[in-house]
């Protein structure tokens, strides 16, 4: 019990869990204080609602707490929290949705999204978007982007993207099917990637839907076509 | 490689879980397809701004109560152990 503060914050996770499991509560504490944030980043961005992500903050804590000593290290301190909070949030999801927690685990048919998102825009960026507009603004940005996508997208995007879960983790995680996992992830990358180019082209450098590229109409429009049959279909 | 083949793949090939053949094709259209490269390029600056995401401070507030509550649980439960 008597390790420094100092000499504490200095230790790598595995030997702050060891410290925790021998009863040192301020190794656990600091092991809470350096995955706190990124966790509760994850849990707004799945439930988006600030009390729902502190209960749900407050639970994986817990949960880490009465299963430390079962802990065996045999994925990193920082993926086993990690999945223990995204399990959390999701349970806070589905509950919260009543009903319609069932559309988390069905097979759908992908076509009833209500948000399809075609590749209108095809346009570089004008540079870094963390240079070009104000860290405040960004995340304003970002938040826009993601909340107006479908529930279905957002989720699979957050586990895959943002938590970094594979796409067998994420098909376990929401009970879908791993093709399911793909499709919705795709349409989560195009619908995101066209909302932020709005906010970030390059006007200069923007395919207008006549232009074509390379010389080369007939590629150019069948581009398009295909895009947006592939969205569509 | 078609446009439509690189957008059916294009995961594939974001997430680097690609044939080494098919992924040649897969730049060789690139090279020739500006605007399939834009939205390669585009689609991969809008991964890297969302991951590792930090947004959101946690509440001063609230993280004062959790690690309060946290600590009081540890305590309690450091007790019961005692007591068995
Ligand atoms: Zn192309």
């Amino acid at each position: 019990m008597k390790v420094s503060d100092l000499a504490i914050q200095k230790k790598e996770d595995q030997e702050l869990v060891a410290l925790a499991q021998e009863g040192n509560f301020g190794a656990f504490d600091t092991l809470v204080n350096r995955h706190e944030k990124r966790l509760y980043s994850h849990a707004m961005r799945i439930l988006q609602n600030r009390e729902d992500a502190e209960d749900v903050m407050q639970s994986t804590f817990i949960k880490a707490m009465e299963h430390l000593p079962q802990f065996r290290g045999e994925a990193s301190f920082s993926t086993w929290v990690t999945r223990i909070a995204s399990n959390t949030a999701l349970n806070v999801l589905r509950k919260r949705n009543g009903l319609e927690s069932v559309s988390l685990n069905e097979i759908v048919e992908e076509n009833e999204e209500g948000f399809i998102p075609h590749p209108e825009v095809i346009a570089d960026w004008r540079g870094d978007p963390s240079k070009i507009v104000e860290q405040r603004e960004l995340q304003e940005i970002l938040d826009e982007a993601i909340s107006n996508l479908p529930e279905k997208q957002r989720l699979v995007f957050i586990l895959r993207d943002v938590i970094g879960m594979s796409i067998s983790e994420t098909r376990d995680a929401l009970g879908i099917s791993a093709a399911n996992v793909k499709v919705r992830l795709l349409r989560a990358r195009l619908a995101l990637r066209e909302r932020l180019t709005y906010r970030f082209e390059d006007p200069q450098k923007r395919h207008l839907k006549t232009h074509s590229h390379d010389g080369d109409e007939e590629k150019s429009t069948s581009a398009k076509i295909l895009f947006q049959s592939y969205l569509t279909g | 490689m078609k446009c439509e083949d690189l957008l059916r793949m294009l995961n594939d090939y974001v997430d680097q879980d690609i044939d080494p053949g098919i992924c040649t094709d897969f730049e060789v259209h690139l090279k020739g397809c500006n605007p399939c490269k834009v939205v390669v390029d585009t689609i991969r600056k809008t991964i890297r701004l969302y991951k590792n995401d930090e947004v959101y401070e946690v509440p001063i507030e609230f993280h004062d109560r959790l690690h309060q509550t946290l600590r009081d649980r540890w305590k309690k439960t450091m007790d019961e152990n005692k007591e068995n």
